[in-house]
This record gives C-alpha cells, structure tokens and sequence, in this order.
C-alpha cells in the first residue's frame, strides 16, 4: 500500500512541475492586471492576423499530411521492396533534425539563390518569406505523426477484411473506404490530433522561412516570441494562451469523439 | 459452373507455389483441394478467385476466360480460414455488404438478410457484433456474407481450420447438406483428409506446387497414384518394402505359409470397434496392424504374444 501511494505521490509531483505548473503560471500571469489589458493586446490587427495564419497553415498542413501518411502506412505495412528500411527512416527525419536545420534547408532550396527557387522567382512565384514556405517547412516538421500512428494499425488489421469486401464486389478503393479506414479510424484520429498540435506549436523552422514580419507572415508562436522579447507581456502571454487554447481543443475534439462511440 | 485451371504457374520469389496445375471442377460439385502446408492448395484457390494474379496459365470459369478479370467481378463467393468478419459492422451490416455495394434497394436487401440469417441459423443474432459471436458463428455468418451475392461458385479456404473438433464436425456436415440443396460449384482447401474425405465429391491431391491425383474418396484411397498420396490419404505401415493400410495385414496364431512373418505383440491399443497392434519383428522392424474387435477376440491377442503377420493384400499403386 505505501508504495502504491509513494508511486502516486511522486507520478502527480512530477506531472505538476512539469505541466500544471508553467501552465499554470502563464494563466496566473497573463490575468495578472485582469482580462481588459489582455484582450486589447489579443485583438491588435497583428495578434489576429497571426491567428488565423496559424490556424491557415494548420488547415493546409494537417489534410495534406493525413492522406500522405495513410498512404505511405499502407506502402510500408503492406509492400515489400528494396529501400523500404530506408524509406522508413526517412520518414523519421523531422524527428531527428532540428526545426532549425529544415528552415535553413527551406532557403537553401526555394530562397533567391538556390537554382530552383531563383526559376520559381522569375515566374513570380515566392516560396520563402511568404506562406508557401511557411507550409512546406510545417509539413515536414509534421510529417511522421500520422505515418506512426497508422503503420502498426494497418498491420495488426491486415488485409484480410479488405480481400473479403473485394470478394463480395467492392473496387479496392472502396473495399479500403468501407472496411479498412473505419478499422483504423483511431490510429489515423491520433495521428491527426498529433499533427495538429505540432503544425500549431511549429516554431524554428518557420522562423527562419517566414521572414517574421508582422502582420504578414507572423504565426502565433512567433508573434509570442517576437512581443516576449519586446517587453509586451500582456501580448506574449495572452497570445500562448491563446496557442494553448486551441492545443487543448483540438485534445477534448478527440476526446468527445471517443466518449460518443463509447470507448 | 464449372472451374477450369490450365497450367496455372505462380512464384512468390524463389518459391514455385503453383508449378504448372491444371484442374477442372465440374459445375454443381464439391471439390476439396487436400495437401500439406505449402503444397499451394491456398494459392490455387486464390488464384481461382482473382485474389491472386497468375505468372502463367489461365482461369476458366463456365468456359470465359476471367484470368484478366478483377476479383470484385468475378462473381464468386470466399470464406477465409479467420472468417475475415467486417469487425465494426454488425452481423446485419457484415451479411449484407455485397448486396449494399451493389446498390439493392433496401427493401430487398432486408429481406435477403433475413433469409440468410435464417439458413445459418443466426436469426437472433442480428444486431450483434462479430466480436460478439463464437468462431462457428462467424464462420457461419461469413458463409451467409458469402451466398448473399448469389455467386457463381463458392470458394473456400481452410473453413473449419480455426474451429475446435465438435463444432467443426458440425459446420461440416451442415455444409455438406447446405451444398446438397443448393448445388452451388464449391471447392475448399484442407489438410485434413478425413474432412476432405468425408465432404467432396473429388478430391485434388496436391504437394510442391504440383497437382499428385485427382479422384473421388474411394479412388484415392484404394488406388493411390504414388507413394504421397497413398501416405497423405490414410494411415499407413511397412512390412519388408511393401507399403499398406494397417488394416491389410493379417494375423494368425499359427506359421501356415511361408510368407508369414513372425513377429511379438508390443502394444495392444483398443480404440472401441478398432483394436491396433503395434508389432516388433525379428529384424526389429515396427509393423503397425489394425483388427476390428471381433478379430483381435477371436485370436485372443495379447501383450508379448508371438504373431505371424503377412499382407492380405497388397495395394497396387495406380498409374
């Protein structure tokens, strides 16, 4: 029994310094001087725009992601071929390098100097300091979540019941819609929630391609860092509980979805 | 319906699952395809279904060529060994995919359901899950899954592989009287050949890749082709080079002829109607005999008893 209790004790001490408390701090702080200062800083033309460009990049990314990563699940659980362990670490990538290094590379590529963003630039087509960038570098910091989830489900589903459906006259896309997609619904709903919290919270690597200017291509995180480094608490901190805010939503979407198919 | 296979060959990298077969299933039979795990009896039955493209050969069903043809119109009915149940549909939904993709009015489709439940005897089950139901149930309702479509032939790959015993020999001759009334082509993959036995019209002896023999029950059994499927069909023993059945061997008291040989008792085994000998010759060779009760009483056998074995007779192989 003691060591029950020990074990409780030191599991909600340690969840408590690391989550609740600088979570909590940032609440206690950001109402600090009450709710008017907070929401003016909030609703500056700068602080919405980095909302919604947030919020923008999110609803590109997660989709694109979503069907790459189910895609690219079934090639890795079902196909065999040479390079597949490769592949499979590839994949881990944006996992293993820092968000810094992917900016860099971005620039590398798509920036005035490189070959081929110099020929996107003579057809008036702008990668970097603008969204595009701003995506690409989102998707691939963002890229192995759903692929993670998904692969071991597929391959604990097997094929089974997609070769059953096509034996009663489903096409393969429609045996995969009506009989796989719904076995892995939970694989590819964790990896979604996933994917979303990283697209929301991306920082290094959209700080380098995005050019930081406010108001044009300022996402939500940096737009915190960016009134951190100024002095402008109320602004900072509002702004991160903003980010936290939609974090926590896209967590209780999930968790309601889960409660409603009773699991 | 009739199935035709002709020199149907599949590799799965360097191993030769299917080397050349030909088979023909005459429409309205029960066909078992019977041999040992990796003897590619699985791959023909799928590559009959479309599941399974060939390297070579083609696939004949009433006459048409469908070796071009997608699985989901070929028109055939599959039963997979781990029944392959739609797990998040309910017994309902799972019975009546094949007829919803095929966009049945719903009226129609219910009424379809319903019958087929009733076959199978799941009426009461409807609106449970798989999850839900015993192995013999899903079995059954994969079955009704199955005929729901109306196929053209009935495929079926290991179905009672994953059952206990009891329930197997249930389903078996349920499906045996199921078949007898609906007179669907069916043709099924087992290792067992006592269900292979016991169900088909003809049975398809396979090993390596190859097809060893085809014929009904009897057929195989007392004119085997080859020294496989006079092993794989039923039990067998030596006496000196001569391979034969348990049970023809006879066994006297006395050393009448020349040929008999002599040879003790080790083990007597009575299993009701049948009593088996297990016997040591003098070289040390093990002969296994099979009596019926009657015979072992009438020779009064027992354990350490000196026996004259010799073959009542000897089972020519075929071809």
């Amino acid at each position: 029994m003691l060591s029950k209790l020990t074990l409780r004790t030191v599991a909600l001490g340690y969840l408590a310094m690391v989550l609740v408390l600088p979570v909590g701090a940032i609440v206690w702080r950001t109402f600090s001087n009450g709710l008017a200062p907070v929401w003016q800083a909030v609703t500056t033309p700068d602080a919405l725009h980095a909302f919604w460009l947030t919020i923008l990049i999110t609803a590109i990314v997660v989709p694109l992601n979503t069907v790459f990563g189910v895609a690219c699940g079934v090639v890795l659980a079902r196909q065999h071929f040479p390079g597949k362990r490769l592949l499979d670490s590839v994949i881990n990538l944006p996992f293993a390098v820092s968000p810094v290094v992917v900016g860099l590379a971005l620039v590398l590529v798509y920036g005035q100097t490189g070959r081929l963003g110099s020929w996107l630039a003579e057809r008036g087509v702008q990668i970097i300091f603008a969204l595009p960038g701003m995506v690409l570098a989102t998707l691939f910091i963002s890229l192995p979540y759903v692929v993670r989830e998904v692969t071991p489900v597929l391959r604990e589903v097997g094929v089974e019941q997609e070769e059953a459906a096509r034996t009663l006259g489903a096409t393969r896309l429609s045996a995969f819609l009506r009989v796989t997609l719904p076995a892995i619904r939970w694989g590819v709903t964790y990896g979604v929630v996933l994917t979303t919290a990283r697209a929301l919270g991306e920082f290094g690597a959209v700080a380098i391609v995005s050019g930081r200017l406010a108001g044009q291509t300022e996402t939500l995180t940096l737009f915190v860092e960016n009134h951190f480094e100024s002095f402008d608490q109320a602004g900072a901190y509002g702004a991160a509980l903003a980010l936290a805010a939609l974090a926590l939503l896209t967590l209780l979407t999930m968790t309601g979805l889960r409660r409603r198919e009773g699991h | 319906m009739s199935i035709e296979v002709r020199d149907v060959t599949k590799r799965f990298g360097d191993f030769s699952a299917l080397d050349s077969v030909s088979v023909e299933v005459p429409g309205g039979s029960l066909v078992a395809l019977l041999g040992p795990s990796g003897s590619g009896k699985s791959t023909l039955l799928r590559v009959i279904a479309g599941l399974e493209r060939p390297d070579a050969g083609a696939v004949l069903l009433d006459g048409a060529d469908v070796t071009g043809v997608p699985v989901e119109r070929r028109a055939i009915g599959f039963v997979f060994q781990h029944y392959a149940a739609f797990k998040h549909m309910t017994v309902r939904r799972n019975v009546a995919f094949g007829l919803e993709i095929r966009r049945r009015p719903r009226r129609e489709v219910r009424r379809r359901v319903d019958e087929l439940l009733e076959l199978v005897q799941l009426t009461g089950l409807a609106e449970r899950y798989p999850a839900q139901l015993s192995g013999g149930q899903r079995q059954r309702m994969a079955l009704a899954r199955a005929l729901a479509v109306q196929p053209r032939v009935l495929l079926l790959d290991e179905p009672f592989g994953a059952l206990d015993a009891r329930v197997r020999s249930e389903l078996r001759a349920w499906l045996r009287r199921l078949h007898d009334e609906m007179h669907v082509t069916s043709v099924f993959v087992t290792h067992d050949q006592e269900e292979a036995m016991e169900l088909a019209d003809r049975i398809v002896v396979m090993n390596h890749g190859r097809v060893e023999q085809v014929g009904d029950p009897r057929e195989l059994y007392e004119r085997p082709a080859n020294d496989f499927v006079m092993r794989f069909v039923g039990p067998v023993t030596h006496l000196g080079n001569t391979v034969l059945r348990p049970h023809d061997l006879d066994l006297g008291l006395e050393p009448d002829d020349a040929d008999g040989a002599e040879a003790m008792i080790e083990r007597l085994v009575h299993l009701g109607f049948e009593v088996r000998a297990e016997l040591v010759l003098a070289d040390g060779q093990r002969v296994l005999a099979q009596l019926s009760r009657d015979e072992a009483e009438q020779l009064d056998l027992e354990r350490g008893q000196i026996v004259y074995v010799r073959a009542a007779r000897a089972r020519a192989l075929a071809g």
